[in-house]
């Protein structure tokens, strides 16, 4: 048990030691602190690992957190297939992005409030997957949350910076809201918010309804849907996508840990959790693969347009999300989990690359004012070159694995299935257009920005570079334990993940996955192609495009304005509503005004009283006298009668 | 040891203020500290209840028990239960942090000053432990005096409006209650004593009369919507030590009195009414959060936070079930420790800037670190995060809530939604972005103002992390007054009615 709780709880003593002691002594050696603690973490989640390979799970408590009546709840820790997977996950790419940082957050004045929150993310993502229960779950979830929030305000001069942190967390709020009322109606119906009873009662509850605003729902799809809200906030799903292109404010680091590899994952983790729950539900799974599935188009057509190199990647991290969960949502939660760690590693690398490029550019983020970086920055180049070849899905590398797999079993999956495995595909030529796309503008062509920033370009520091060299390792060899039967592999994880996530039946044969995978391969060639044709060989054809369809442009550019539509539709209204008709109409007006006016005798008293007084003891004296003859009075009359 | 504890709490400060009149008014030192030393002796004291409590018992302990005017049956009775010891506790440990965040801000009549807060201090625990409703009632009426005082004397500009809306609202509460306890006091055998009252069944018309005369002076203190507009004058007007007090102790005697009063000894007018008051404290939870947005004040702001955060206190009470009993309980404290925390805490830059305007801040962070942290720290318990003591309060309560009624539980969830967005925007412009010119310059926290919320910083993550500690004081109480409400007015108790009437 001591081997678990050191897991989340090293990097716990390293928060706690950087953030009291880091202004007066770890200072500037803040990271050897952080970079111990989770390369600790590190080696006992690889150990885990490897018991749980052979065999071993564990559920157990820590301690009783709090009780209340019937209620109880506890820390502790559920160690199986799926929490092993994201063990890994996590303190790999935690590891990772914590050396990377040494050489990207170098001289950054709150360098060891960077190391502490790293460190403080990095314990409650570990709490988050660790759990075994829905509290502890809601725990990590909301801790998880709150450093986003930190780390993307970091630097918190910035108004826009402070904007986005402040809008991420209020954002997941709403999620929050749904999921922390699933968390009451489990606990209501089942009586226990540990996985383990839930998973084993939740069957008694098919069939049952419950009544809603004169509606009947079935339970288990109300439950399912309330927990997903959670999953939609966090995984930054439509309609609550909003939060996460503005997080790209935080340093870049941050957005490879946070907000591409492993925060932003919960959801899909938490939906896999459920997955015993989700599938008794099937109005609730078409739900979830149809969120999924629109958001990664609507996501990926967004991320066509745009010229902010971190918000392309942001873009791209909501469409692979949705991604993950239409897998989740036709029953293939192991591809979806095997996606959101092959996910993790050319993701991550994006962003890491995106980063260098930025510390090259001094911390430009335009694409249209790069190009040509591939001879400054070689290093950069090939791993982000490999991070997008993965992403694109060609053969052999991580991502093509994940991907084919969803597809596949999506395929497989009824009538919902094939619209969702026809929006994926369609996805996965959008992805390796606008994937390319960044290639061919950043790194190819002709240095466009300004003379100031050509002569300053340069290769990032090794503490830069070799975090970048191991994870395109990850997004070339992190899929080949699912290489499918197919093709000659043996899918040793979608067999891993079997006693926990199940494996949905297959039906079609081998001939049509081999023409799944063919069109997929294809698509993701040809979305390639074009992005060489726009980008490289004929730069006139977007231009033009642009011109001709202004209006799905602009749309595209804006984002569907959807951010403008909460303004006006939320926001505006709430805070015209505090003002003008709370403050003054309710309270100011009706409240105020029976309290202040309706009785004027009683004003008048007491104006008289105020200029009685000349001394406010003696006025209070006064009023108790008062008081105590009424009372004497009143027993008076009661003892005469 | 072996003293009468709550005599000597209650009156040690009283004494203690007393001594301090007699103090040269020069001696400004001494003033203050006698006042740190009798509050942390009080404080000292006080603590066997914390570690001697039985808790296996929902009986009263520590009871003590004297004829006061035997010819009106008015008996000097004190004892604390699991539902009132904590705030005991709390009393006492507040009213240290008053003294010392005061020490250097209160310039003016500064003997009167320390004078009054001690007479509070006494004043408000002998509420907490009054087992005789006269003896309530003159601690009850007793409190608003200097607390009247604290306002009108050492407020802000616009103090002796706020004080007198203050004591007018407390007032007319207070003198329907009045009526409420002679006519409770006519029907329980001339007899002022609470726990006779919890056991005797008094008919069901006369419960649904005493609860709306108690409700008046209880609504009021909470204060529930709509007779919360007193609160936000009050607080903004009020000393730090002033608001603090207001928020940590004094407007928890109204949820205090719910349930020493309306529940047990009114259960079944107590049970009809739940449902109303329950829709009253969910529209005080998002009526508080939502005009939490439109204010530009630091300390309107929290001030209305309270009427929200109230509202989840209420809510829990009246769902009459487990969670949202011990969950509203737990929250009194909760709200007691943060909100008066935030009140220290705006006090800290008060001292420093003399505003109050949102609109004068900005940058913060960067001028004084360590106090933006302290802020962050009660700014997450205010909004509830896990791990801090807000967490568990609210999801108790709105499990409660949810239990009693699902719409109800599912619009006071939107609380959690609001309250982060209002908190968090109000710590955005004042910590985050530019620093603003006007604050350039200022001194990060001391050494004394560090002392003054470290308690209270402690307390967010123990009740956060281990709130059982503190839950299992109540269990026993709470399981009682369950069981008081839920069997109340069943046909075998209808015997003992006729004979209490007779």
């Amino acid at each position: 048990m001591d081997k678990y709780i050191l897991i989340p709880l090293l990097p716990l003593t390293a928060f706690i030691i950087n953030i009291l002691f880091g202004k007066s002594v770890t200072k500037d050696k803040a990271h050897w602190v952080a970079i111990l603690a989770v390369l600790g973490s590190f080696v006992l989640a690889l150990h885990t690992f490897t018991e749980v390979l052979g065999g071993k799970t564990v559920n157990q408590d820590v301690y009783t957190w709090f009780v209340s009546g019937s209620f109880r709840v506890s820390m502790g820790f559920l160690i199986d297939q799926l929490t092993a997977i994201m063990l890994i996950v996590v303190t790999s790419i935690s590891l990772l992005v914590h050396i990377y940082s040494v050489g990207y957050m170098h001289g950054d004045g709150g360098y060891y409030r960077f190391f502490s929150y790293l460190s403080l993310f990095t314990f409650s993502m570990l709490m988050l997957v660790m759990g075994n229960n829905l509290l502890q779950l809601y725990f990590g979830w909301e801790a998880v949350g709150l450093c986003s929030y930190f780390l993307i305000g970091f630097w918190y001069e910035k108004k826009s910076a402070a904007d986005a942190g402040k809008k991420a967390f209020i954002v997941n709020r709403f999620g929050d809201f749904g999921f922390g009322l699933g968390v009451i109606m489990i606990f209501l119906t089942l009586g226990s918010v540990y996985y383990a009873d839930i998973f084993s009662k939740i069957g008694t509850l098919q069939g049952q309804t419950i009544n809603l605003l004169g509606y009947d729902v079935n339970l288990i799809t109300l439950i399912a849907l309330l927990l997903f809200c959670g999953a939609v906030g966090k995984s930054a799903q439509i309609p609550l996508h909003v939060w996460l292109p503005d997080a790209m404010e935080g340093p870049t680091p941050v957005s490879a840990l946070i907000h591409a590899a492993t925060m932003v994952t919960a959801g899909v983790f938490m939906v896999a959790r459920f997955n015993p729950v989700f599938s008794l539900s099937e109005v609730a799974m078409n739900v979830v693969a149809v969120t999924g599935a629109v958001t990664s188009l609507f996501a990926a057509t967004i991320a066509l347009v745009q010229n902010d190199i971190k918000r392309i990647i942001a873009y791209s991290t909501v469409s692979q999300l949705g991604y993950m969960f239409l897998a989740c949502g036709v029953g293939a939660y192991g591809a979806g989990v095997f996606h959101l760690y092959t996910h993790a590693y050319f993701k991550a690398l994006l962003f890491l690359g995106a980063g260098s490029v930025m510390h090259a550019m001094s911390g430009e983020l335009d694409i249209q004012k790069m190009g040509g970086l591939k001879k400054y920055m070689p290093v950069t180049y090939w791993t982000f070159l490999i991070a997008s070849l993965s992403i694109a899905g060609i053969p052999g590398l991580a991502g093509f694995f994940s991907k084919d797999e969803i597809l596949w079993l999506a395929y497989n999956g009824g009538p919902v299935g094939k619209v969702v495995w026809a929006i994926g595909t369609l996805v996965a030529a959008l992805t390796a257009f606008y994937s390319f796309r960044i290639i061919f503008l950043a790194f190819h062509g002709k240095f466009r920005g300004t003379r100031e920033q050509e002569h300053h370009l340069h290769e990032s520091p090794k503490s830069m570079t070799i975090p970048l060299i191991i994870l395109a390792v990850g997004a070339i060899a992190a899929g080949w334990v699912g290489i499918p039967s197919v093709v000659g592999g043996s899918n040793a994880i979608a067999r891993f993940f079997q006693p926990v996530l199940g494996h949905p039946h297959v039906h079609a044969g081998h001939d049509e996955e081999w023409i799944v995978m063919g069109i997929s391969v294809a698509v993701a060639m040809g979305g390639i192609f074009v992005s060489w044709v726009f980008y490289s060989l004929k730069p006139g054809i977007p231009r033009s495009l642009a011109a001709n369809f202004k209006g799905i442009y602009t749309t595209l550019w804006n984002k569907y304005y959807i951010d403008e539509l909460y303004d006006f539709i939320i926001i505006r209204p709430v805070k015209w509503t505090a003002v003008n008709v709370l403050m003054a109409v309710t309270d100011g007006a009706i409240i105020e005004g029976i309290v202040n006016g309706i009785p004027k005798a009683i004003a008048n008293l007491s104006a008289r009283l105020r200029k009685l007084q000349t001394g406010y003891v003696q006025h209070y004296a006064m009023s108790m006298a008062i008081g105590l003859f009424v009372i004497i009075t009143l027993f008076l009359i009661a003892a005469s009668k | 040891m072996s003293y009468p504890i709550l005599s000597t709490v209650i009156f040690l400060p009283i004494v203690g203020a007393i001594f301090i009149f007699l103090i040269k008014r020069t001696s400004e030192t001494l003033i203050k500290w006698t006042a740190l030393l009798l509050s942390l002796l009080t404080f000292a004291l006080s603590l066997p209840l914390f570690t001697d409590f039985d808790k296996t018992t929902a009986g009263m302990q520590f009871r003590e028990t004297a004829d006061w005017i035997p010819a009106w049956g008015i008996k000097y009775a004190l004892g604390v239960d699991g539902i009132s010891v904590l705030f005991v506790l709390l009393s006492t440990l507040l009213a240290i942090l008053c003294v010392t965040i005061s020490w250097n801000s209160i310039k003016l009549k500064t003997k009167e000053f320390y004078a009054a807060l001690l007479l509070i201090e006494g004043s408000m625990i002998g509420v907490f432990c009054s087992l005789d409703l006269f003896l309530f009632y003159i601690f009850w009426e007793a409190m608003l005096i200097p607390m009247y005082l604290l306002i009108g004397i050492w407020g802000g500009p616009n103090r002796i409006y706020a004080a007198i809306k203050f004591f007018l609202f407390t007032l007319v509460g207070s003198v329907l209650m009045l009526v409420g306890i002679i006519v409770l006091y006519l029907n329980t055998g001339r007899s002022f004593d609470i726990l006779q009252m919890m056991a005797t069944n008094y008919p069901y018309d006369l419960q649904v009369i005493l609860f709306w005369a108690f409700f008046a002076a209880f609504a009021v203190k909470v204060p529930m919507f709509p007779v919360h507009t007193w609160l936000p004058d009050a607080h903004t007007e009020a000393p730090t030590a002033g608001s603090v007090i207001l928020a940590g102790i004094l407007i928890k005697m109204g949820a205090y009195g719910f349930l020493r009063f309306n529940m047990p000894i009114l259960p079944e007018a107590t049970k009809a009414m739940a449902p109303a008051m329950m829709v009253l404290s969910v529209i005080a939870i998002i009526y508080g959060a939502v005009i939490c947005l439109g204010q530009t004040d630091l300390k309107r702001l929290i001030a209305y936070s309270s009427v929200s955060h109230m509202g989840f206190v209420t809510l829990g009470l009246f769902a009459l079930n487990m969670q949202g009993l011990q969950g509203g309980i737990l929250q009194m404290i909760n709200h007691g420790v943060v909100t008066g925390a935030l009140f220290l805490s705006v006090g800290v830059i008060y001292d420093r800037t003399h505003t109050r305007q949102i609109a004068d801040y900005g940058g913060a962070a960067s001028v004084l670190p360590v106090y933006a942290a302290f802020f962050m720290v009660f700014t997450l318990a205010s909004i509830g995060l896990p791990a801090t003591n807000g967490f568990i309060g609210e999801f108790l309560i709105i499990l409660g809530g949810f239990t009693a009624s699902k719409v109800l539980g599912t619009l006071s969830a939107t609380g959690i939604i609001l309250g982060a967005a209002y908190m968090l925007w109000l710590y955005q412009r004042v910590f985050f972005m530019e620093v603003n010119p006007k604050l350039q310059g200022y001194k990060d926290m001391d050494m004394r103002e560090i002392l003054t919320l470290v308690p209270l910083l402690i307390l967010v993550f123990w009740i956060g992390v281990y709130p059982n500690t503190f839950l299992s004081f109540m269990d026993a109480s709470v399981q009682n007054l369950i069981n008081r409400v839920n069997t109340a007015g069943q046909p075998q108790t209808a015997q003992h009615i006729i004979e209490v009437i007779k």
